[in-house]
């Protein structure tokens, strides 16, 4: 990683120290993973957009989304979607916490941690769910 | 009048003006998408593995399609900044950056264009 930022200008300026200089912790392994997940749901909306437009296109377009997304491998997609915007959801509220200026005492440990937990059970909890209705 | 002096802004570009507005919009978004996420989820639980015509009438009743369209709005305005300003923290150099800018406003312009036309046809269609 460089250590010089070049400007518009071609001026060369020094970046403060980041990430790789710290030691890990869990709230800035969270902060990665709201990114990371951000990332993804960011191109999972090509999914949501085939899906509905499979919808939309009439009987035939429908069942051959269903099919795909059916597949064990659209399943395992699926399931990811399903956590990445699960994780991003509960990471968003933390962040709103903290943007109130709460829990940045020893607190904030456990809020990240439970954004890692909690989107696991709900996740979960979601598809037990899914699987029941249907 | 200006504090700059006139050579800083002819080497700089300065900031776009538009960091306060996206930081405010970026928030308010998320807000709007705390409860919104739950419905999106309890609408795709419940509509997912249903036959085509429930499926199709639940996408186009409004308790769905309205829900839809503002989870794709508050969606694609959030995920527009975030990618930017993913793509600022990492792109080395400016003509990518701008680049990789204007292909992300695209590609939220039409992802969002491409789900409400489906809400839409879903809603009214034939």
């Amino acid at each position: 990683m460089s250590t010089q930022a070049k400007a518009g200008n071609g001026v060369e300026r020094p970046l403060s120290p980041h990430l790789f200089i710290y030691a890990p912790s869990w709230t800035m392994v969270m902060s990665v993973v709201h990114r990371g997940t951000g990332a993804a749901l960011y191109f999972g909306t090509l999914l949501l957009a085939a899906w509905l437009i499979a919808a939309a296109s009439g009987p035939a377009a429908y069942d051959w989304a269903q099919w795909a997304f059916g597949t064990w491998i659209g399943r395992l997609v699926l399931f990811g979607y399903t956590w990445a915007l699960v994780c991003h959801w509960l990471g968003g509220i933390r962040f709103l916490i903290w943007d109130m200026i709460l829990g940045f005492g020893p607190e904030r440990r456990l809020l990240a941690l439970g954004t890692w937990v909690l989107s696991g059970v709900f996740t979960i909890l979601i598809w037990i769910v899914g699987y029941m209705v249907k | 009048m200006s504090l700059r002096t006139p050579l800083s802004s002819v080497r700089g570009r300065g900031s776009a003006k538009f960091g306060t507005e996206d930081y405010w919009l970026q928030r308010v978004t998320a807000v709007a998408l705390v409860p919104l996420t739950v419905v999106f989820i309890l609408a795709i639980v419940m509509v997912v593995g249903a036959p085509y015509e429930r499926a199709h009438a639940l996408l186009g009743s409004p308790f769905v399609a309205i829900p839809f369209a503002a989870v794709v709005i508050a969606g694609v305005l959030h995920m527009r900044i975030g990618m930017q300003v993913i793509i600022e923290d990492y792109t080395p150099s400016d003509a990518w950056k701008i680049l990789f800018v204007l292909l992300n406003n695209f590609f939220s312009a039409l992802v969002a264009l491409a789900i409400l036309w489906a809400v839409a046809k879903l809603s009214f269609g034939v």
